[in-house]
């Protein structure tokens, strides 16, 4: 119970005194999930969309594939991308091991199958209902795409929190690409979970606390933007 | 219709566009770096948050430390992911080096392993300094014992030390965590086990509970550390020139010494050994 209560107490000093080591490692953590966010919804915009719109063979199994990805364990993603990074790998000669780089790879795996399934669920329905007049409008399958999204965008918003979340949230992908190398690659997650190794419980506990208060922050601000932007919408 | 959401929605994209953007910026690239394969227990002793900023300063070469199990390292090292190798597993460094892939092992530095065990010692083995017979009274009575089962240079330790006391530890007394040190720690003292650790990490962790040493002493449990530069005949990209500094400056006396110097709760954590080495 103590450890409970002393890791509110270290979540407050963490965030009071702006804890330089901290704010290097927040505002990595933050490049990096953002930036495998952008890298997913860049991805899995337009190509959750095609799967809605399109008709072929083979097509169903795809969205099963894409469905089944949701759940990729951040470990195997990991450890795939290192066997494909390190320097006896295929992508060995690029030097992308350690780097946060890699991370932001690492973590886009994760997303981009989030947000491709999430596109694909809103644009077919969307698609399915507003079929008829799309057709009158003269746009057929791919060339309402574009449309598609532009209605969406609301509900893309959530998928794109779900990726970010599914990023922020990871640890065992980033662990194993990035090392967790102070200074270079160390993120929120890795040193929470560093710090759990070296029984400091409630500073781990602490950190856990300020990453969600973080996650709540852009969640907030999304929220409020959309909410502001729909307003607007509808004058 | 909306123009006011539209410049909201440049605005977001443009914030995006920076984000990514940032993507493939290398951090602090002015420095030279090397990268060093090494263990969860020097990492989480803390050695490295003393040693390092003192040699960067000194030299101007920054030491990126990725902290896994010996096992991993060493496998990361065969890969070529890492410039130095510092583990503490000897016959597996020994290996490593016959089999081309090091240039030479140097003894860097030693501390010992102890078991902990929980303030009523069900096993009965508090004050024990003959390891063998600690680890035969723990199999006897079958009181929970935490392995790190995870191939690490302790696990290795702990293995041969079993092998030693002419034990097959199995049943549901001897739990593998497969994990590190610190969590096999926080693990086995989660459900009262025995555990077996280096002093380092048992004396910087603070999550000890009600949990002493109860087996230290024993030459046999001796727990020494090697360096290692990783072959540039296997791997022509590693960082000779920079990583030869770096060995050089660990084994010199000004390496030594800082190594010795560092503390925790007024304890000395690892004690430097190059000039007594040989490998």
């Amino acid at each position: 119970m103590q450890e409970l209560q002393s890791a509110f107490w270290e979540a407050g000093r963490l965030l009071l005194t702006f804890d330089s080591d901290l704010t290097e490692i927040v505002f990595l953590s933050l490049r990096v999930t953002l930036s495998a966010v952008f890298i997913g919804c860049l991805i899995g915009f337009p190509f959750g969309a095609f799967l809605a719109v399109a008709r072929f063979p083979g097509r169903t199994v795809i969205v099963v594939i894409v469905n089944a990805f949701m759940g990729l364990p951040p470990v195997v993603a990991g450890l795939f991308l290192y066997l494909l990074l390190s320097r006896s790998g295929p992508l060995g000669p690029l030097a992308l091991l350690y780097t946060p780089t890699a991370m932001i790879i690492a973590q886009a795996v994760l997303v981009t199958p989030i947000v491709t399934a999430m596109t694909r669920q809103v644009v077919e329905d969307l698609y399915q209902e507003y079929d008829e007049q799309f057709r009158s409008m003269g746009l057929f399958g791919a060339r309402a795409v574009p449309s598609l999204l532009w209605d969406a965008r609301y509900s893309l918003i959530t998928g794109a929190l779900a990726g970010f979340g599914r990023a922020a949230a990871e640890v065992g992908a980033v662990l194993i690409v990035g090392g967790n190398i102070n200074h270079v690659t160390r993120v929120m997650t890795t040193t929470i979970a560093l710090e759990t190794s070296r029984g400091n419980l409630s500073l781990a506990l602490g950190l856990g606390l300020v990453l969600i208060s973080l996650s709540l922050l852009i969640n907030a601000a999304v929220m409020s933007l959309r909410g502001s932007a729909k307003r607007l919408a509808y004058v | 219709m909306n123009r006011t959401f539209t410049r909201r929605f440049v605005l977001a994209a443009a914030f995006a566009g920076a984000a990514a953007v940032t993507l493939g910026q290398a951090v602090a690239a002015d420095m030279p770096f090397i990268t060093v394969q090494s263990t969860t227990s020097t990492l989480n002793s803390g050695l490295y948050d003393y040693l390092l900023p003192i040699f960067q300063k000194e030299k101007g070469i920054e030491v990126r430390v990725v902290a896994v199990g010996t096992g991993q390292a060493i496998k990361n090292a065969r890969n070529g992911d890492g410039d130095v190798l510092l583990v503490h597993a000897k016959s597996a460094e020994e290996k490593f080096v016959a089999d081309g892939f090091g240039v030479k092992r140097s003894d860097l530095m030693y501390n010992d392993f102890v078991i902990v065990g929980p303030a009523d010692d069900p096993a009965g083995v508090a004050g024990m300094s003959e390891v063998k017979a600690a680890m035969k009274k723990i199999a006897a009575s079958e009181a929970p014992f935490a392995s790190r089962g995870d191939d690490s240079g302790t696990h290795k330790k702990e293995r041969s030390l079993w092998k030693a006391a002419g034990v097959e530890p199995a049943g549901g007394w001897y739990r593998e965590t497969g994990s590190g040190m610190g969590a096999t720690l926080n693990t086995g003292i989660g459900m009262g086990a025995y555990v077996m650790t280096d002093r380092a990490t048992w004396i910087k962790f603070g999550n000890k509970g009600d949990y002493q040493i109860a087996v230290e002493g024993d030459a046999a449990m001796f727990n020494q550390y090697g360096i290692i530069a990783v072959n540039p005949e296997k791997h022509p990209h590693v960082k000779v020139k920079e990583s030869q500094v770096f060995i050089d400056w660990m084994l010199s006396p000004a390496g030594q010494e800082a190594i010795g110097a560092y503390m925790v709760d007024g304890k000395q954590l690892f004690f430097p050994n190059a000039d007594k080495a040989g490998s």
